[in-house]
């Protein structure tokens, strides 16, 4: 049985003026039917760049080195532009961070939803496709969708649009839906409305989700598996319980462990002293080695293999090796 | 590799790193100019264009009025690089006299509509509230009327020569200037880092020279860089038409006049001017585009 | 809006007002009177006197302000110095025809050529026609009309004999002079639409258009273009600045019978009347072109139109 989604040994360059950058270093992972994967990361992990990968949506500078991108079996690298018009849109669907600019400010959102129907869906009449564009406006959750068809993004708040950008979506039911930080720039109540429609909508239409955030409530609110990502390589992949409650890599230590609680007012905040690797210049050893309080030589020298700690439980970190069980506390 | 697995001790200098250096915004905006190889080479064709309006004329044998019937309309030849015209008058003299004349007019009446201005842009700005008010409205209606119109009507009632032509263009010229310098004031006034420096308690005189002057410059020079042009485009025109500068004396307009009334069969009298001008022309626009690109601060990653 | 509008139409009539004076008192002050000197001083008294009483210069000045003004709000503006008996408006109006179907031609060829390069040159950004773009745009800019004029008549017409050198016998006559007008609108229209589009090109929902899974060419055509092309109608003023200004030396060039060799050489005959009567039909013509272009603009961005109406 093919997963739904396989993404094997991903590799990305991209070239700057100053040089090329490895933002993608080696990265796997998988998705299964109607499962919610979250990636989780800082700016520059390299999170974004790969899901734009699956999408084959990476900038004019942008290269796939090297790696296989496999929805159902089919090798999405070896797609020809055409092939992947045919895939944007109808199998896999993404949408963007910032409603605001999302949208086109010049064509109603009727048309907006209805645009991507025309392109997929060409058995559909006229008139189908303005039933199931209405269909979709209410089933985003969004009143009134007769007066809202013919309206324009800056008539709607921050909220509806981020639920109009989803219906365009899910216009064609998409098996894949990948949100790369859908909640960031709104307000937490809109947030969790947000999250709220997302897990209805993949009960409703059954599909799966990728969710990109750097937002640990996030990914407690809506998530299935976890997928950290630092430094351009996947350090720790695991089921949400176990990755909160089991944490193995000392980087997703460090994030938990700065997220502030509200029962310990009054001590100093924490936070992971140091800043993200260049990736012109990847360090040879384990991305994390220069800011992690465990380091041993070996990470510096030798990339940590993928380890097994637990059911489904992955992690790239020398300290699970059994010879570092003296230094482990 | 066994023996690998011990603890090290990180040092702190190797957690963070700087991507480059940090450079003022003048020398990161030359640095930026200097890769634009366009607007590179468009300075040094105005310098040298510069330099030749202002040595041509002194190192040359003949004068730009010297007429002699004996040699006119003669094609570029190496006692006359650019030729004569219909009076025997040597064209490389004559154009480079032109070029020195258009050039001396253009900066001239580019610096007091730089002057006037900044001043009036400043001002309003600064001041603000009804003052703003008044000026602006000034402003809008003398925007109404085309630029051209009232310099050619002033041209007719002061009597012609050098200064009025430079008077004339810079009655309208300021404008533009005033304009760009108040929103780019306005626009900082209102920004974070004058609050900051408010807060710390840095007199108002010293808020306008550290703080606001240094950033309108940009904006300043990148509009001067196309007045120019533009003062040199006007100036030609009028001359043109036949009420700019007037014979003997050479400008750019007055040559390519010259130029057109023969141009049926001795073209090279109007070709040598209008490649100068068009030169001067391009390489403000290219250098001012330049410029733009440079000091833009979006730019900067 | 409504309100927005009355505003403007009162800063209109308040320009109009100031460049008619300004007008009037600058020609008062025109040095050489307009009456041939030497037929003149010929004359006897009576017969100055005549003359000067019916061009109405023989009376104090602010009299000879009030009956101008007066005038002028009932559409007449006077009499022509040059062209004896005819009023400047029948003048004027005689000479509009060929000015505005150069000018007409000239914005049709600037605005088709420049949409085209512009697009063209933002899509395929640093390329070579991105570069054969900016050339364009940078010469259109820099070579004065004059020049371009003057060169296109002798290559074109004189040695190639393509097409006419000039007059107002029939349609060709007017290629020329549109194409040499239409170089500044040209460059204008291609430089500005450019740097449009590659900012439009750099938002989110074009992202989004390519993640529906659109061709290049739809989300170009539907998305990037749509979105650029709205703001080109504001440098519509400018343009026709540059028309106004460029007709000038174009129509002297070419001898075509239109306004601006009418101001030309009127200027070269101290035509009072006539002068004042071009400018303020220059300025009229100017002010109400970019009233009406901004009234169009925010009728045609859904965001202004919408926001305004909220308001209102």
């Amino acid at each position: 049985m093919s997963r739904l989604l396989e993404v094997n040994q991903l590799r990305v360059q991209i070239e700057t003026q100053h040089g090329t950058v490895l933002a993608v270093r080696g990265v796997s992972f998988h998705l299964d039917e109607q499962e919610t994967l979250a990636i989780v990361g800082e700016s520059g992990s390299g999170k974004s760049i790969s899901v734009k990968s699956i999408m084959g949506l990476l900038p004019k500078n942008g290269k796939i080195v090297e790696g296989s991108i496999l929805l159902e079996g089919k090798d999405l690298v070896k797609y020809s532009e055409r092939q992947m018009q045919s895939v944007r849109g109808s199998d896999i669907s993404m949408i963007f961070q910032d409603p605001m600019t999302s949208l086109n400010p010049t064509m109603t959102i009727g048309k907006q939803i209805v645009e991507v129907l025309k392109e997929h869906r060409k058995d559909m009449s006229k008139a189908q496709m303005k039933e199931r564009a209405l269909e979709l406006i209410s089933l985003v959750g969004i009143s009134n969708p007769e007066a809202r068809f013919d309206q324009y993004p800056h008539q709607l708040s921050g909220g509806m649009r981020q639920r109009v950008v989803i219906a365009v979506a899910l216009a064609c039911d998409p098996r894949i839906l990948i949100a790369d930080e859908p909640t960031t720039a709104l307000d937490v109540t809109i947030q969790a409305q947000i999250l709220d429609l997302m897990r209805d909508l993949q009960k409703k239409i059954k599909t799966s989700i990728i969710i990109i955030t750097h937002n640990l409530g996030v990914v407690a609110n809506i998530a299935d598996r976890v997928a950290v990502m630092y430094g351009g390589q996947l350090v720790e992949t695991a089921d949400v319980r176990d990755l909160f409650y089991e944490t193995a890599h000392p980087y997703t230590k460090g994030l938990l462990a700065s997220i502030p609680k509200a029962s310990e007012k009054g001590s100093e905040l924490t936070a992971i002293p140091g800043t993200p690797p260049d990736l012109m210049e990847p360090p040879k050893g384990c991305p994390f080695a220069a800011r992690c309080t465990k380091t041993m030589e070996v990470c510096r020298q030798y990339p940590p293999e993928d380890m097994l700690c637990g059911e489904n439980h992955h992690v790239r970190c020398w300290l699970l090796d059994e010879r570092a069980k003296a230094l482990r506390e | 590799m066994d023996e690998l697995f011990v603890r090290v001790h990180v040092d702190e200098s190797e957690k963070e790193h700087i991507a480059h250096p940090n450079l003022t915004a003048f020398q990161e905006g030359w640095l930026r100019l200097k890769k634009n190889k366009a607007a590179v080479a468009s300075l040094f064709t105005l310098i040298a264009i510069g330099l030749l309006a202002l040595l041509a004329p002194v190192f040359s044998a003949y004068s730009y009025k010297e007429t002699n019937y004996d040699i006119i309309y003669q094609i570029p030849s190496a006692a006359h690089l650019f030729g004569t015209d219909q009076f025997g008058r040597d064209l490389w003299v004559r154009t480079w006299m032109g070029t020195r004349i258009s050039l001396l007019i253009a900066f001239v009446a580019a610096f007091l509509d730089l002057t006037v201005g900044v001043v009036y842009g400043a001002v309003s700005a600064l001041i603000g509230g009804k003052v703003d008010a008044v000026m602006q409205r000034f402003i809008e209606i003398l925007v109404g009327i085309p630029h051209l119109i009232i310099v050619i009507l002033l041209m007719m009632i002061m009597p012609a020569g050098i200064w009025t032509i430079v008077v004339a263009l810079s009655i309208t010229g300021w404008v533009n200037m005033a304009r760009l310098v108040r929103a780019e004031i306005l626009k900082l006034k209102n920004q974070e880092f004058v609050l900051a420096a408010r807060v710390l308690g840095t007199s108002t005189s010293r808020i306008i020279w550290k703080h606001l002057i240094p950033n309108t410059v940009g904006v300043i020079v990148i509009n001067a860089m196309f007045t120019i042009p533009s003062a040199i485009f006007t100036e030609a025109f009028l001359s043109f038409i036949g009420i700019g500068m007037q014979e003997p004396k050479a400008s750019l307009g007055v040559l390519i006049n010259n130029g057109y009334q023969v141009l049926r069969n001795f073209p090279h009298v109007l070709i040598f001017p209008a490649i100068v001008i068009v030169l001067i022309m391009v390489c403000f626009s290219i250098l001012g585009d330049g410029l733009r690109d440079a000091l833009d601060p979006r730019m900067r990653k | 809006m409504i309100k927005y509008i009355c505003k403007r139409l009162i800063y209109l009539v308040l320009t109009l007002w100031v460049i008619v004076t300004a007008t009037f008192f600058l020609m008062k002050k025109l040095p050489g009177s307009p009456f041939d000197a030497e037929r003149f001083n010929m004359m006897s008294a009576q017969q100055q006197h005549v003359i000067l009483e019916q061009y109405g210069l023989n009376e104090s000045l602010p009299k000879q302000y009030i009956k101008y003004m007066g005038n002028i709000l009932h559409g007449d503006f006077g009499t022509s110095f040059t062209y004896t008996g005819q009023k400047v408006s029948t003048v004027i109006g005689g000479r509009i025809g060929p000015s505005a179907l150069i000018g007409i031609q000239a914005v049709l060829i600037g605005l088709a050529l420049g949409l085209v390069l512009g697009i063209i040159a933002a899509w395929k950004h640093n390329s070579g026609i991105d570069y054969f773009t900016m050339i364009v745009a940078v010469l259109g800019v820099s070579v004065p009309n004059f020049v371009a004029a003057a060169l296109l008549q002798y290559y074109v017409a004189l040695k190639w004999g393509i097409l006419p050198v000039g007059f107002w016998t029939d349609w060709k006559c007017s290629v020329l002079p549109s194409v040499a007008l239409s170089f500044s609108a040209t460059a204008m229209v291609a430089r500005f639409i450019r740097t449009e589009m590659l900012e439009v090109l750099e938002q989110d929902y074009i992202i989004t258009a390519k993640a529906k899974g659109l061709s290049p060419m739809k989300v170009l055509m539907r998305h990037a273009v749509r979105n650029s092309i709205i703001p080109v109608v504001t440098i519509l003023g400018p343009i026709v600045v540059n028309l106004l200004t460029g007709s000038l030396a174009v129509e002297n060039i070419y001898t075509i019978p239109g306004i601006g060799s009418l101001f030309v050489d009127s200027i070269k005959a101290n035509d009072y009347s006539t002068i004042m009567g071009i400018t303020i039909f220059y300025s009229a013509f100017y002010i109400f072109v970019v009233l009406i272009v901004d009234i169009a603009y925010s009728l045609i961005d859904p965001r202004i139109r919408l926001a305004a109406g909220k308001e209102a």
